[in-house]
């Protein structure tokens, strides 16, 4: 089936002359009809996708390759809704700079991924158009908030996908779907044309079957951008993935203290692996991130106050009595945080707290090349179990909000299963360190096949 | 009782930069067609994101300097969240607690010194149109960059307050940042006016707000206004409401608008989407090195080195060919400074009143001829005729003075 194909394998066939583009595509598109209707991974799909892939111009770095996007990114001809009713049927007048990169690549945009309402949650079930199913068990949840994005890539429904982070939001669903999630440091991809969730952590990243894959898809979406000052000027690397040296890695001791016990063991067992690889993983203390889910809590929640008060229904979209659950209750706790009198209780205490975690990083990276962060301390989770859990996604990213607080790079890559349900291992890295996390994760896939495990649907 | 005033300003300036604030659109929106300069940035869209104009930031930084400004070296912008329609993202990129100038001292010519609290950086709104019942938005002037000077409520009377206003305005001019064109609203004046007993020490325990006021002359009048109504509240034992007030050009009176309970909250925080600036003092040096020698500082100058009376100075100075022939002029006989000036001076009233009569008569004459019947309506007792006349002399030469008009207008009915 050539809708399996990694992005890398899929362009050599295309160039190859293997396969075609209109082949790829078609395959994608039929596995999409086929899955959809049980998974719900998809929101809209691209009616011109077999147009696109006939135009392809497969020397492109991305050309002909169908990749799915997370439905917060603006794509011109393709409704964006950030999967709320506010936004249904909102056709953006202007491009992502991420789609339009990934469009100047070459790829085809085969459609539009389900998500969390406004990215808030770590299920998908607050989207306002149902929740995705987990490919490896329908009765249960494929994380979130990119959960559309990470099953449509297990399910083999695109080559691969783009997502967005601001804490969690990548990686968690990766480590639940068992792909591989990219996180990005803060900066170093473009946020221009995503709808803001908090614009202080917003992290575009790449899903995807191989950690070659994210490296490929990162080199083409990062760098800077004129639309947004927040991106970085630093040369974007090629994200060569030769074997790293022997690196110092520190497994932070609070972060172990997280982890489920029904997984402890594989998560050591990935450990261990990086020591036969020949690196030295030590024990580390670091500041216990439950900390963190305050300050993210409290940054996050007056971000999103803010950045949603532009959906009031006046110019486009409609009005506020659209919004979820969810979304009204963040607007209320961030609106609380931000008001006179409370703002040095809660947003000016939490930037100090925030100061504090980045200075505890930066104390460990220099001793430390890595830091290992399972980006979950769970399998996934049934569906339907964050039903008066109104800090679900906040507990259940408890081992990812530190590094995203923070602006660091992370990784989630597959490491075993139980109970049929995939495991997720990975890396922080300090910022810009993309290059390293990469290698060593890609050298962690040489030696391992969860990546290529398959779910039976 | 004897009543002082205690009054301070926050003053607007809209700067001439050639693109917005935060985008690529033009910020020239005079006169062009309604939201015919947006883009998804000025316009708020889902995803758009602000990226700073450094000219415009640089233009803040020459005013302040201008103002006497201390410069932070590390500031930022803040967004001040609250909605209303003419504000697509439901705030307004300002500055708070760092804002680019503060702590500003300018002396007025009796000696006074006003200071000058801050000078910041932020973004316009776009404006509304309220036709037939229905209300229009234009976002052409949304997110052109404006300056903000506030003041401390340092004025005690409207001479110090019109001068004070007159020389920022001279000052925007000389700077070349902005064209300060009040009705344009180029440069727009909000007024805090309370009055205290003589002697009291401590402010006010209120204030009234006047706000859209869009003359020199109009800000004095309105100003006047509020100390005599609000002398005659508390002098009848009541305090006046805290309120904003605008100015009615036809009655000659302030005029309530919204009552003002508290403060509002508007939430500030540090704008995530544009990184804090750490300004290199070389960078602010080399600002300041590049300011031009101001119109006040050319009147110091002239006063001081050739000795010449104040208000010749000041008339010297409004004047940019004046001010070249002077200094040519006096640069081979400075001890004749004095009489160069007023001859200058002379020469060019005398030249401007006899330019201004010869085309008063011609276009008089001209309208006097298409209104024949206007005249009949003159000469038979009604006295509006006469003032329709003017009206139509006054179209042709809109800087004419009316009383000029209006003398030789019944000069000639005379004839």
């Amino acid at each position: 089936m050539l809708n399996s194909l990694t992005v890398t394998r899929a362009l050599e066939a295309l160039r190859n002359k293997e396969i075609s583009a209109v082949e790829l595509t078609q395959a994608c598109l039929d596995q999409i009809e086929n899955l959809n209707p049980r998974i719900n991974a998809f929101l809209a799909i691209n009616d011109l996708a077999i147009s696109e892939a006939k135009k392809a111009d497969i020397h492109k770095p991305l050309g002909g390759i169908p990749i799915a996007v997370k439905d917060n990114f603006l794509t011109m001809g393709l409704t964006t809704t950030a999967a709320s009713k506010v936004l249904d049927g909102y056709q953006p007048v202007y491009e992502s700079t991420v789609t339009q990169k990934l469009r100047d690549a070459g790829a085809i945009i085969i459609g539009k991924t389900n998500m969390d309402a406004w990215a808030h949650g770590s299920s998908t079930e607050t989207s306002d158009f149902g929740p995705t199913r987990n490919p490896w068990n329908t009765e249960n949840l494929p994380g979130g908030s990119s959960g559309g994005s990470a099953a449509a890539v297990v399910a083999d429904m695109c080559l691969a996908a783009i997502g967005s982070e601001t804490a969690g939001s990548i990686r968690q669903p990766a480590a639940w779907c068992g792909v591989t999630g990219y996180k990005p440091t803060y900066g170093r991809v473009s946020r221009y044309g995503v709808i803001a969730m908090a614009s202080s952590t917003d992290s575009p990243g790449p899903i995807t079957k191989t950690v070659a894959d994210s490296a490929l898809l990162l080199s083409i979406i990062a760098g800077h951008d004129q639309f947004d000052a927040t991106t970085s000027p630093k040369p974007v690397p090629n994200y060569d993935l030769s074997k790293p040296k022997r690196l110092r890695i520190a497994f932070p001791k609070e972060y172990l203290e997280v982890i489920q016990p029904n997984i402890k063991i594989q998560i050591l067992a990935a450990v261990k692996k990086l020591e036969e690889l020949g690196h030295s993983v030590e024990e580390t203390s670091l500041i216990h991130p439950k900390y963190s889910i305050g300050v993210y809590t409290i940054v996050q929640r007056s971000e999103v106050s803010s950045n949603l008060a532009r959906y009031d229904g006046i110019r486009f979209g409609h009005d506020r009595s659209f919004f979820g659950a969810e979304a009204k209750r963040r607007i209320m706790l961030g609106t609380y945080a931000l008001s006179s009198g409370y703002y040095d209780q809660y947003y000016a205490k939490a930037q100090k707290v925030r100061t504090l975690i980045i200075n505890d990083f930066k104390t460990a990276f220099s001793k430390y090349d890595l830091i290992i962060d399972p980006p979950s301390p769970s399998t996934a989770l049934k569906i339907g179990a964050t039903q008066n859990e109104s800090m679900f996604g906040e507990m259940q990213d408890i081992l990812v909000e530190p590094s995203s607080i923070a602006g660091l790079t992370g990784i989630s890559i597959p490491c075993g299963f139980a109970d049929g349900l995939p495991i997720g291992f990975g890396f922080i890295g300090s910022q810009f360190s993309e290059e390293l996390v990469l290698q060593v994760s890609h050298q962690f896939q040489e030696i391992t096949d969860y990546h290529l495990q398959k779910p039976k649907i | 009782m004897n009543y002082l005033p205690v009054i301070g300003f926050e003053i607007h300036v809209e700067l001439k930069t050639n693109s917005k604030m935060f985008c690529g659109c033009p910020a020239n929106h005079f006169g062009s067609p309604p939201n015919t300069q947006t883009c998804p940035v000025c316009l708020g869209l889902p995803g758009a994101l602000p990226v700073p104009n450094a000219k415009a930031i640089e233009g803040c930084i020459k005013l302040g300097l201008a103002l006497g400004c201390q410069i932070n070296r590390e500031s930022k912008f803040d967004r001040k969240n609250y909605f209303y329609p003419d504000l697509p993202k439901g705030y307004q990129i300002s500055q708070y607690d760092q804002p680019f100038c503060y702590g500003g001292q300018f002396e007025l010519a009796d000696g006074k010194v006003i200071r000058i609290t801050r000078v910041h950086m932020e973004e316009d709104t776009g404006k509304l149109q309220h036709i037939n019942g229905i209300t229009l938005v234009d976002f052409n002037r949304s997110g052109v960059p404006l300056v903000e000077i506030v003041t401390e409520p340092d004025f005690e009377n409207t001479d110090q307050v019109t001068e004070f206003l007159k020389e920022v305005q001279q000052i925007v001019r000389d700077l070349d940042i902005s064209t300060a064109d009040m009705e344009k609203g180029s440069m727009r004046l909000e007024a805090n006016i309370s009055i205290r007993p003589e002697g009291q020490k401590d402010l006010p325990n209120y204030k009234v707000e006047v706000k859209n006021v869009n003359s020199f002359r109009f800000i004095r009048k309105s100003i006047e206004f509020e100390i005599s109504r609000q002398t005659k509240l508390l002098q009848s034992g009541e305090i006046p409401l805290q309120e904003t007030r605008g100015f009615s050009e036809s009655k000659g009176e302030t005029v309530s608008q919204r009552r003002k309970e508290g403060s509002s909250d508007y939430r500030y925080f540090p704008e995530p989407d544009i990184p804090p600036f750490i300004l290199a003092q070389g960078y602010i040096d080399q600002i300041s090195k590049s300011l031009p020698e101001l119109t006040r500082q050319k009147r110091k100058s002239l006063v001081k080195e050739y000795g010449l009376n104040p208000d010749i100075a000041y008339i010297l100075c409004s004047d940019i060919d004046m001010y070249t022939k002077f200094i040519q002029s006096v640069k081979s006989q400075p001890d004749l400074a004095s009489k160069i000036a007023n001859n200058i001076v002379n020469n060019k009233s005398a030249q401007s009143i006899q330019y201004d009569q010869f085309i008063d008569n011609t276009i008089i004459e001209k309208v006097l001829k298409e209104n024949y019947r206007t005249i009949l309506d003159y000469k038979s007792g009604k006295q509006t005729a006469l003032f329709f006349l003017l009206g139509q002399v006054k179209k042709q030469l809109p800087t004419a003075d009316p009383n000029l008009i209006k003398q030789t207008l019944i000069d000639k009915l005379r004839q």
